[in-house]
C-alpha cells in the first residue's frame, strides 16, 4: 500500500530566499505525524505544496499515490484536508453555508449527516446558521477544521490548529482529530505547542531552515542522546570514612545533605550507577528520574543544526 | 452538486445577500443618468432622425449595457480580489475544481449580476418611455457577451491586483472610459471621422451598438461586423483568462 504522503527531493525558493531545500520523507496510511520547527523553517511552505498552493521548483509530491502537480491533481486533492494557519473566512455566509459549499466544490451533493457530526464533534452545533463574521477566533479556527473535513479527506494537514485557542477548545479539538486518527486517519500536525506534538505524534520530523534535520518516532527522538538525570537521596553512610558521592561520582551533585543529582549519559546505564552507589557502600533512600521533554530534545536539535545566510 | 454549480451559487449568492447594492444602486443610478441626460441633451443630440426615436428612448439600451458591463466586471474583480487578499481563496484553490469550472462558475455569477441589472434599468426605464425590441437574439448575444467579457477582465483585474486600490484603477481609467466613449450617450455616426475611427478601435462599442441594434433594428456598423467583433473578443479573452487561472499567476505561489 502506498503512503498516504510522499515527499521526494522537495525544494522551493522565492527569489533568492530558498524556503525548502531537498526534503524528501513519506508518512504512512493511519500515522500521527508531526512537522515541527522554528518560524520560517519550511513547514507552511512545505505544507502548500502539497495541498496545491504553491508550485515547486523540483521534486515530486504524492497524496495517496497521486501526484499533487500531473493529471491526478484532481484526485490528490480529494485525498487531502488542509487547516490554513491563518485565521480565513468568507463574511457573506453562515457556517452552514460555508460548509455546504465547501462539500460542494467537492462534488458532494448531500453532506448535511457528516456536516452536523462534524458541527457536533468540534462543538459548533449552536452556531451553524451564525455568520462567520459574528464568531470568536476560537471558533472560526474549529470551521477552518470542519471546511477541511467536509469531504472526509484520508489524509488531513494541521497547520498551527490550535493557535489562539483556548485550553478547552483544544482539548476538545485534540480528541475530535485523534478520534479520526483511530477510524484511519492519516494526520500531518504543524505546532508550537510541543507538549502537543509530543503527546499525539507517533512520528515527528524537524525542520530547519527549509531542510529536515531530524525525523524520527517521538519515543525514540526522546530518548535520543538524552541525558538522564537522578535525583537521589541517601541515609547517612554505614562506614563514616566514606567520601561524600560527589567526589567519588564524577558526575553527581550535591543538592543538599545526603542528595544528589547524577547526570547518566544513557537511560540503559541508570543501573549500572545505581550499583555503584551501593557497592560505595551507599544505602538509597529515595530515588526520582527526570526526563527530557520533547522541547529539550528539539532546542537541542536546532541549536545543533547549522544556520544558512540565505 | 457539482464544483462549478456550488462555486456560481456561492458567487450569486454573494452579491445577492446584497442585492440593494449590488442591483438596486447600479438601477437607481442608471436611471439617474437617464434623467438628468435626458433632460440636459435632449433638444441638442439627434439621433436616428428617420426612425423617429427620441433621444430618452435611445439612451436606455446604452445606459442598461453600460450598467451590465459595469457590474459583470465589479462582481469578478471584488470577488477575487476580496477572497484573495483576505484569504479566503485558498478554500477554492484547495478543492478538485479545475481551471474551466472555476472559470465557468465566476464568469455565469457575473453575467448572471449584469443581466439582471441591464434588465431592471429596461424594465425600470419603461416606467417612462416605451421602448422597441426589434430582434431579442441580437440583445441576449450582445448582453452575454458582454458579460463574459467583462466578467474576464473582472477577473484578471482581481487576480492580478495586490491591492484595492489596483482594481479602481483598472475600473476608473480602463473600464469606465471605454464605457463612456462606446456611444452609450450618442451614436457614433454623429461624430468627426477621426472620433469614429477611434471609437471603432474601442471593442465596447460593437457591444453597445449591437445590443442597441436589438432594440431599434438599426446599427452604426453592419450587425455582421458587431458579432464578429464581439465573438472574437470574447473568445480571446476567455481563453487569456483560462490560461492564466491554468498557470497559478498570483494565485499558487
Amino acid at each position: 500500500m502506498r503512503p498516504a504522503l510522499e515527499i521526494d527531493s522537495v525544494s522551493k525558493s522565492f527569489g533568492a530566499v530558498k524556503a525548502v531545500r531537498n526534503v524528501s520523507f513519506s508518512v504512512p496510511r493511519g500515522e500521527f505525524f508531526g512537522l515541527l520547527g522554528p518560524n520560517g523553517a519550511g513547514k507552511t511552505t512545505l505544507i502548500n505544496s502539497v495541498a496545491g498552493l504553491c508550485r515547486v521548483d523540483s521534486g515530486s509530491i504524492k497524496v495517496m499515490g497521486y501526484d499533487v502537480s500531473s493529471r491526478d491533481y484532481q484526485s490528490a486533492r480529494r485525498a487531502i484536508g488542509v487547516v490554513p494557519q491563518e485565521l480565513v473566512f468568507d463574511p457573506f455566509f453562515s457556517v452552514r453555508e460555508t460548509l455546504e459549499f465547501q462539500s460542494g466544490y467537492f462534488g458532494i451533493k448531500k453532506n448535511d449527516v457528516w456536516i452536523d457530526e462534524i458541527l457536533s464533534g468540534l462543538n459548533l452545533t449552536d452556531k451553524a446558521n451564525a455568520n462567520m463574521r459574528s464568531l470568536s477566533g476560537g471558533m472560526k479556527r474549529r470551521v477552518l477544521v470542519a471546511q477541511a473535513l467536509v469531504h472526509r479527506p484520508p489524509l488531513i494537514i494541521l497547520d498551527e490548529p490550535t493557535a489562539g485557542v483556548d485550553v478547552d477548545l483544544r482539548k476538545n479539538l485534540w480528541s475530535f482529530i485523534q478520534k479520526l486518527n483511530d477510524e484511519g486517519h492519516t494526520i500531518v500536525l504543524t505546532t508550537h505547542y510541543l507538549e502537543e506534538a509530543e503527546s499525539l505524534c507517533s512520528r515527528i520530523g524537524m525542520m530547519k531552515n527549509g531542510e529536515l534535520v531530524m525525523i524520527e518516532s517521538t519515543d525514540l527522538l526522546l530518548q535520543r542522546d538524552k541525558e538522564c538525570v537522578i535525583r537521589l537521596r541517601v541515609k547517612q553512610p554505614a562506614k563514616e570514612n566514606l567520601s561524600p558521592l560527589e567526589v567519588l561520582l564524577p558526575n553527581a551533585v550535591c543538592v543538599e545533605l545526603g542528595e544528589y543529582l547524577v547526570s547518566v549519559p544513557n537511560p540503559s546505564e541508570v543501573e549500572d550507577v545505581l550499583r555503584l552507589v551501593r557497592e560505595l557502600g551507599y544505602e538509597i533512600d529515595t530515588l526520582e528520574t527526570e526526563n527530557e521533554s520533547l522541547e529539550d530534545v528539539f532546542l537541542s536539535i536546532m541549536k545543533a543544526s547549522p544556520e544558512r545566510s540565505e | 452538486m457539482s464544483g462549478f454549480s456550488a462555486l456560481f451559487l456561492k458567487e450569486v449568492l454573494r452579491f445577492w445577500k446584497v442585492a440593494v447594492q449590488t442591483v438596486g444602486a447600479p438601477v437607481l443610478t442608471a436611471l439617474l443618468y437617464l434623467l438628468i441626460f435626458s433632460h440636459a441633451l435632449k433638444n441638442r443630440i439627434s439621433v436616428y432622425p428617420d426612425l423617429e426615436i427620441d433621444y430618452l428612448t435611445f439612451l436606455v439600451p446604452g445606459l442598461a449595457m453600460m450598467s451590465l458591463l459595469q457590474n459583470s466586471f465589479a462582481n469578478t474583480s471584488s470577488s477575487v480580489a476580496q477572497s484573495k487578499m483576505m484569504g479566503s481563496i485558498v478554500f477554492i484553490l484547495l478543492t478538485p475544481l479545475s481551471h474551466h469550472a472555476l472559470f465557468a462558475a465566476y464568469i455565469s455569477a457575473a453575467c448572471l449580476r449584469g443581466l439582471l441589472v441591464g434588465s431592471g434599468v429596461i424594465i425600470a426605464a419603461m416606467l417612462f418611455v416605451s421602448v422597441p425590441i426589434s430582434n431579442i437574439f441580437y440583445i441576449l448575444f450582445f448582453g452575454t457577451c458582454g458579460g463574459v467579457i467583462l466578467g474576464s477582465l473582472g477577473l484578471i483585474a482581481g487576480i492580478w491586483a495586490d491591492k484595492f486600490d489596483q482594481v479602481a484603477a483598472f475600473q476608473n481609467f480602463v473600464i469606465l472610459p471605454m464605457t463612456f466613449l462606446s456611444g452609450v450617450f450618442y451614436s457614433v455616426e454623429s461624430l468627426p471621422p477621426l472620433w469614429q475611427m477611434i471609437s471603432h478601435a474601442n471593442p465596447f462599442f460593437y457591444l453597445i451598438d449591437g445590443f442597441r441594434a436589438g432594440f431599434f433594428g438599426r446599427s452604426d456598423v453592419p450587425i455582421e461586423i458587431s458579432i464578429c467583433v464581439v465573438s472574437l473578443v470574447t473568445l480571446v479573452l476567455s481563453l487569456g483568462c483560462l490560461l492564466l487561472i491554468r498557470s497559478g499567476y498570483k494565485l499558487r505561489g
